[in-house]
């Protein structure tokens, strides 16, 4: 049997791959049901309702902690207990998270990421009447100010810390592709009246107890900014956990960014678990190409200097474990943090703090250890 | 609607929303208290901050924006 960890873009092409080529397949994914990041609570969606349509088993709910792939096992575990999958062929196709930079306040309850706050609301959390702050950076600031606008926020402001000089020539060049990037010209629209600020960023947020206000660098200039939310996010990383541990011949990854990257990636992976080559590699020029754009996209919306001098020195770095930034003075590496402050060794294991070390000290992060998320002894004991 | 209960008060939750959504719409921004004592609550919304982190029916350690509000459950936070 085939199994595909991830029922996003990727994981839902891969599947629908694979079953297009008569093998059996299994998707497993965390969450309640099918969608992903951008499909969560879009059931209606044209790939999620094939998904449905095809009667794909779908182990949802349960989390994939850890896996033997000399075995060809997966080890997963949900709310009641863990168990085991065995499989033939694995597509991981977990996804990407945001990267989340710290600076004053980050910690406080309100800031959220921008896909964060996004998805909470794809969850259901009512936004009518609440004034709200998207910043950071990428055009997922855009998509997430549009469909937040679109469940009654008041958006105050977009804060993109990319430059008007970059910004201006990458839309340009997106002209054909514009609607592919927003979503079709409903975007556009969604957006028309809120105001768009590059070379903004937040550099404060405060409130007691919560977020109250930010404090923003407008083009140089210090404003402050009353709201009840921030929705902050500066792109996204491919999570690496998974693929490296069940890296190996009969494991393939899929799905490194946008939904239609992903899609394209996740139809590759399929195609090749299933053992049609022939297939796999007629898409391969398209996601040459996707791969190219979102390369654009990166060099672009890139994170800019001035963004690693927010953080002082009490600016808890390690939200896990509540380590500042003071304390990780004359540290050389994430080892030798991790090792004396204990950042990076908390509940999310690097997930937050690791990227945003990368980017304040150049350090990178130590391998994943068992299990990728915390589990319970219970679902590690025998080895598959 | 279910009917929740959160450190002991009785909250509504909206049908179908996650355990963090029901939190956050009732207007309760402390998920979990951090080694300082500082209030944490929601940020990433996908499984990977750990920072809504609450007690389920005595189990800990429970992503509250990975869970279904179900009717009668006991959260602490
Ligand atoms: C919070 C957030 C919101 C976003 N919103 C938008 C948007 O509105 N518009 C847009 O164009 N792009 C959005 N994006 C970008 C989005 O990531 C891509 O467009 C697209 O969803 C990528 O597809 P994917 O299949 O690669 O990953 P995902 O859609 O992330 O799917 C991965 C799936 O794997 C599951 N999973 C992960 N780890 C495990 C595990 N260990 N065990 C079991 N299951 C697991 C997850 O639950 C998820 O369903 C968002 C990204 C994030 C992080
Ligand atoms: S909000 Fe980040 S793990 Fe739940």
């Amino acid at each position: 049997m085939i199994v595909v960890v991830g029922a996003g873009p990727a994981g839902i092409a891969a599947a629908l791959a694979v079953q297009e080529c008569g093998k059996a397949v299994t998707v497993v994914d965390e969450n309640p049901s099918a969608g992903g990041q951008i499909w969560r609570g879009d059931p209606t969606h044209r790939w999620v309702a094939r998904f449905r349509a095809f009667n794909i088993p779908l182990i949802s709910g349960v989390r994939v902690v850890w896996g033997y792939p000399a075995a060809r096992t997966l080890v997963l575990e949900d709310a009641v207990g863990a168990r085991r999958l065995a499989y033939d062929k694995l597509v991981v196709a977990v996804g990407s998270p945001e990267i989340f930079l710290p600076f004053p306040g980050w910690t406080l309850p309100g800031v959220f990421g921008a896909g964060g706050l996004q998805a909470l609301v794809k969850s259901g959390l009512p936004v009518r009447g609440k004034n709200v702050v998207v910043a950071g950076t990428g055009p997922l600031l855009l998509a997430v100010a549009a469909s937040l606008r679109k469940k009654g926020a008041n958006i105050r402001l977009i804060a993109e810390q990319t430059p008007a000089a970059l910004l201006w020539p990458f839309a340009k060049q997106l002209s054909g592709r514009a609607s592919k990037l927003l979503q079709g010209i409903g975007l556009a629209w969604d957006l028309a009246g809120i105001p768009y600020a590059p070379a903004s960023w937040v550099t404060a947020a405060q409130g007691d107890g919560r977020l109250q206000r930010i404090v923003l660098n407008r083009r140089g200039t210090l404003v402050t900014e009353d709201c009840d939310y921030l929705a902050v996010g500066f792109g996204l990383r491919p999570a690496t956990e998974l693929a490296a541990i069940m890296a190996g011949p009969d494991t393939i990854v899929a799905g490194t960014g946008d939904a239609d990257l992903s899609l394209l990636e996740g139809r590759i992976a399929g195609y090749t678990a299933a053992g049609d080559l022939e297939k796999a590699r007629g898409l391969e020029p398209e996601r040459d190409q996707a791969r190219t754009f979102a390369a654009s996209i990166d060099r672009t919306f890139a994170v800019r200097d001035e963004l690693r001098q927010l953080a002082d020195s009490g600016t808890i770095i390690c939200r896990c474990e509540d380590v500042p930034l003071g304390r990780l003075e004359g540290k050389t590496c994430f080892r030798d943090a991790k090792l004396h402050t204990r950042c990076g060794m908390g509940a999310c294991q690097g997930r937050v703090c690791g990227p945003a070390l990368e980017f304040l000290f150049g350090w990178h992060g130590a391998s994943p250890r068992p299990p990728i998320f915390p589990a319970r002894v219970g679902s590690l004991l025998s080895e598959g | 609607m279910p009917e929740i209960r959160v450190d002991g008060m009785l909250v509504n939750a909206a049908e179908g929303v996650s355990l963090a959504v029901a939190l956050l719409s009732a207007g309760r921004t402390r998920f979990r208290t951090s080694l300082s004592g500082e209030p944490r609550a929601a940020v990433c919304g996908m499984g990977v901050c750990m920072e809504c982190r609450v007690t389920i029916d005595g189990q800990p350690h429970r992503l509250a924006c990975q869970v279904q509000v179900r009717e009668g459950i006991e959260v602490r936070t």
